[in-house]
Order: structure tokens, then C-alpha cells, then sequence
């Protein structure tokens, strides 16, 4: 309905066109107006490519460390549960009672297995692996404690549950020392942890450049349409209709831009694969990189559209106000 | 359909661009303005087209009074009204076609309802054979009726003109002008705003004259003083 004179409809109304025309026009234009956004990055080839391939590298950064660190996450995984208690007795232990606390620990509900290494035993195995060999012939008597290896069951292989296993243990008479192998296991994961701290804040700086290098070049191609946005001022077209094809261009730079993201990334792996294969080989263990898959990739295409939108409308917003026929 | 009253127009800086216009034109009435350059003619059809705000007053389109219609409501005023610009203000790197059609596409028209009506108006402004040229080669009448074609192509009950036939010689614009009466004879209303005091002179229309500001004459042209400084009223 024209807002001035009433019985005059205006546009769809006027020539009868039913809601159902209308909505599906309202598609036809929102479908017309996007593939003329992607026309018109095709005529501007060289401009285009270079912005969306700012915002393809700008997501590649933080998505290929985000893949290294999922995989760190993966292999530490597989330690977390591997949790040994290793006892150090009192050197003055008789044997006999060493074998008594060994029954004892393992009628314990906590303790899956409880396995001796005898001192002499550890001594050969220290002579052979050390190279000291013959420097340790000439020690008069074995330095070596006999040691107690507790395993425990899998519901206390937890960090903090076999913590708790070890305080209990120490108690124990013949324990002069207890040392639980998973201090270290933390400390990594507190590298990890700082490291995806790290990685966070330089996916948000890249973020937000994306968005200002979008936004940037979105008000460019505003101002270059300035003289053909004030003839569509002037003759009656909302805000909303003037603005949709440039939010298309930022989703399609956000598409296009994380399409090629996920290709570079997915090269990188490709490159670095050889050498995590050797590194994985000296650990004598199979090993393969998990690229950008299912969710994670889309994800990375989701959040490279958001980023897009965002610069597009940011400047949408800002500069199709301000151009006013005068 | 129109009416301004007690209208008054001041820019930031302090220039008084209209002082106090009172006048009214009825539905279906054509009508000149005219004045000086600098008498305010561009300032009162901007204030129809709410290009500007009146500073005093109100401007009232068919009882409305504009002061009201807020900033997001101002496009579709703009459809109720065909305006027409000396500079013709057409889109240069899209066909002729293209350019009428624009007020449709933007109302949201189906394709077929489009080409039939941008046809038709084609057809009257006589650029038929012209709509798949680009308007930069067209000639300045021509222009100037594909800038007509796109105001009308949505067949608006109000049609402003600012300056229509400024760059073009006696014969166009007349051509230019009998296109408005016969818009004019269909029922709409016309107000053009020129300061070719020629072509005004020979047509018998209601005339309105600005003269710093200040609407100094109202009526017909045989009652015009002509250029003169001392106003007849």
C-alpha cells in the first residue's frame, strides 16, 4: 500500500500477484542478486582474488595450528591412562618383606598389578643401557633400591585418583620414595594448554583483520557505486534492497576465501606429512595427521562466511546510510 | 496534492534558502516554478521529495504531512512520486531497458510484468527501437526521455521536474514538454521547475515564481510580469 495515497497499491499488490508469487519472487531477486554479486567479483578477477586470498591465508594460520594441536591432543591422549606408581623401598628391606608388601598392594581394590624389580636385576639393566658398564663393576655394593611397579585399576588412572593412590602408598613402611609418571604428562599438557591460549589470540587478531580488510574493501566498492546507489535512492529503493548485493560479495569473499583456506591447509599437511613420518618413526610409532574433516571443516567455511557477513555489514551499515541525494 | 504551508528553509550555514512559501496544487493540475538560479526552486522540490526537511513549517502530499514520515519510510514516498533531473541521473553502464526498468525491480516485479511496462513507456517517450543502447549513446533529448520513461514507468500520480529541458534547444524541449501534458492529460500531476522563461511563455500554465526565497507570484502566464524585479502582486 503507497503510504501517500490510499487505493494506490504499490508494486507486487498492484497487479495481483499472490503471496505465494510474491515469495517466491522474493527468492528469484535474493537468488538474482547473489549470482550478480559473483558476476561481478568474476569482471573484477585480479581484486577479487587477492582479497579473498588475504582472507583464505589469514584462516589458514590459526586452522593449521588448531590441526597440529588437536593432533598433540590425540597422541597425548592415548598417555594419559598409562599411569605407573613406581615405589622406591628403603635399601635396608629384606626380601622377605618386600615380597609380603607386594601380596599386600595387591589385594588392594586400587591396584591392578603390583610388579618387583629386584635390585640386581635393575642393576644389570642400568649397566646395560647407561654404558657405564664398567665404571659400575667397581662399585662395591648395588646403589640401587629394589622397586615396586603398581599399576593401578583403570578407574584410578586418573591424575588426580592416582595421586591420591601414591599418598596412600607413601605411608607404607617400606617406601622411602613414590613418584607418579604422569608429572610430566602434565606439564605437556600445560604447554598444550598455553599453546592453545596462543593460538586463540592469534585466530582472534587474524579474525578481526579479516573483518576490517572486508569491511575496507566492501566501502570501496560502495563509493564506486556511489553515483548508482543515489539513482536507486532517488527512485525508491529501501536501504535493505541497496545493501543485499554487497552483503552477497562479503559471503561470497567468506566462501570463497575458506574454500581456499581449506585447500591450503590441506597442502600444508600434505607437505609436512613426510617429515612428521620420520619424527614418528624415531618414536617407533604409526602416525598420521588428521587434516580438516566433517565438522571442524565446516566449521572453518562457517566461520570464514560469519567473517564476510560481518565486514560487509559493518560497512554496509556505516556508508550506504550516508549516501543521500542532495 | 501538494501543499506547502508557511514553509521556510534554512541551510546549516545559515543561508535562507525559502521564506514562508504558502501555495497548493491540486490533483491532476500542472504547474511551473520558476525563479532565478538560487531562488530556491531545487530546495522546494527536495523538500516534496524529502531530499531535505523543511526548517518552519509543514509539507503536506495528499493531506500527509511529510514532517512525520520517518527516515525509513522516505523510498516509498519516493515511488509515489516520478522525478525527473536536468542531469537525467541514468545509470551509464546499464542498457536503457535496464534503467526504466529499475523502479519495477526495485518494487519487485515478475519479468514479464516488467518488459510489458517498460515497453509500453518506451513506446510513448518514442525510444522503442533504443532500449538495448547504452544511454551514453543517446543524445541529450533522448536522455532526457529515458529519465521520463523511468519516472513514469510505475505510473506515479505526481511527476517533478527539475530543470527538464536545460541543456536542450527550443524544439526538444518543447517535444519534452507536450510528453508532460500528455502525462498530465492521463490524470497526473505535474510540477516543473525551470528557468526557461521562453518556453513558459508560451504555454498556459499555472506559474509559481521564487525570488530569493519567497514566493513572489502565483499565477497564470498571461498574468506573468515577465522578468521583472518589482513583483505585479
Amino acid at each position: 500500500m503507497s503510504l501517500l495515497f490510499k487505493g494506490r497499491a504499490q508494486g507486487a499488490e498492484r497487479v495481483g500477484i499472490s503471496p505465494l508469487q510474491q515469495l517466491t519472487m522474493f527468492f528469484v531477486s535474493h537468488i538474482r542478486q547473489a549470482l550478480a554479486s559473483l558476476g561481478e567479483l568474476w569482471r573484477n578477477r585480479a581484486a577479487s582474488m587477492m582479497t579473498i586470498a588475504v582472507l583464505g591465508l589469514s584462516i589458514t594460520l590459526p586452522s593449521t595450528l588448531y590441526i597440529l594441536l588437536k593432533n598433540t591432543e590425540r597422541v597425548s591422549a592415548g598417555w594419559d591412562q598409562a599411569s605407573e606408581i613406581t615405589l622406591f623401598l628403603h635399601r635396608s628391606t629384606q626380601i622377605g618383606d618386600i615380597h609380603q608388601l607386594q601380596t599386600r598392594l595387591g589385594l588392594w581394590p586400587e591396584i591392578e598389578k603390583v610388579e618387583h624389580i629386584d635390585k640386581s636385576q635393575a642393576m644389570d639393566e642400568f649397566k646395560q643401557l647407561s654404558g657405564f658398564g664398567d665404571a659400575l663393576n667397581h662399585l662395591d655394593d648395588n646403589p640401587l633400591p629394589d622397586v615396586l611397579l603398581v599399576t593401578p585399576t583403570s578407574k584410578h588412572t586418573s591424575p588426580t585418583a592416582a595421586g591420591l593412590l601414591l599418598d596412600k602408598l607413601r605411608k607404607e613402611r617400606e617406601v622411602e620414595v613414590g613418584q607418579l609418571d604422569i608429572q610430566w604428562l602434565e606439564r605437556l599438557h600445560g604447554l598444550v594448554g598455553i599453546a592453545k591460549e596462543l593460538v586463540s589470540v592469534i585466530a582472534l587478531l587474524l579474525f578481526l583483520a579479516v573483518v576490517l580488510i572486508i569491511g575496507n574493501t566492501i566501502r570501496l566498492n560502495i563509493l564506486n557505486k556511489r553515483d548508482e546507489i543515489l539513482v536507486m535512492k532517488l527512485v525508491g529503493a529501501t536501504d535493505a534492497f541497496i545493501q543485499r548485493p554487497f552483503l552477497y560479495t562479503g559471503f561470497w569473499y567468506g566462501l570463497l576465501g575458506g574454500l581456499l583456506a581449506w585447500v591450503t591447509v590441506a597442502l600444508l599437511l600434505w607437505w609436512m606429512s613426510d617429515s612428521i613420518a620420520k619424527v614418528a618413526q624415531l618414536y617407533q610409532t604409526q602416525f598420521s595427521l588428521d587434516g580438516l574433516q566433517g565438522d571442524a571443516l565446516l566449521t572453518m567455511l562457517g566461520l570464514s562466511v560469519f567473517l564476510g557477513l560481518a565486514g560487509s555489514m559493518i560497512s554496509v551499515h556505516k556508508h550506504i546510510r550516508a549516501i543521500e541525494p542532495k | 496534492m501538494i501543499r506547502f504551508e508557511q514553509v521556510s528553509k534554512t541551510y546549516p550555514g545559515g543561508q535562507q534558502a525559502l521564506r514562508q512559501v504558502n501555495f497548493h496544487i491540486a490533483p491532476g493540475e500542472m504547474a511551473f516554478l520558476t525563479g532565478h538560479s538560487g531562488a530556491g526552486k531545487s530546495t522546494l522540490l527536495k523538500l516534496i521529495s524529502i531530499m531535505e526537511r523543511p526548517t518552519v513549517g509543514r509539507v503536506l502530499i495528499n493531506g500527509h504531512d511529510l514532517n512525520v514520515i520517518h527516515r525509513r519510510q522516505v523510498p516509498f514516498i519516493r515511488r509515489d512520486i516520478g522525478m525527473i533531473f536536468q542531469s537525467h541521473q541514468l545509470l551509464m553502464d546499464k542498457s536503457v531497458f535496464d534503467n526504466v526498468a529499475l523502479p519495477l525491480i526495485i518494487e519487485g516485479h515478475t519479468h514479464k510484468e516488467i518488459a510489458k511496462r517498460v515497453g509500453a513507456v518506451l513506446e510513448r517517450v518514442g525510444l522503442a527501437d533504443k532500449s538495448r543502447c547504452l544511454p551514453i549513446t543517446l543524445s541529450g533529448g533522448e536522455q532526457q526521455r529515458v529519465g521520463i520513461a523511468r519516472a513514469v514507468v510505475n505510473k506515479p500520480p505526481l511527476l517533478l521536474a527539475d530543470e527538464p529541458t536545460g541543456n536542450l534547444d527550443p524544439k526538444l524541449s518543447l517535444e519534452i514538454i507536450r510528453l508532460f501534458e500528455d502525462f498530465n492529460q492521463a490524470g497526473v500531476a505535474v510540477l516543473i521547475a525551470t528557468h526557461d522563461l521562453g518556453l513558459i511563455a508560451r504555454m498556459k500554465y499555472r506559474t509559481l515564481t521564487l525570488k530569493k526565497g519567497q514566493m513572489i507570484t502565483d499565477g497564470l502566464t498571461e498574468e506573468w510580469p515577465g522578468d521583472d524585479d518589482e513583483p505585479a502582486i
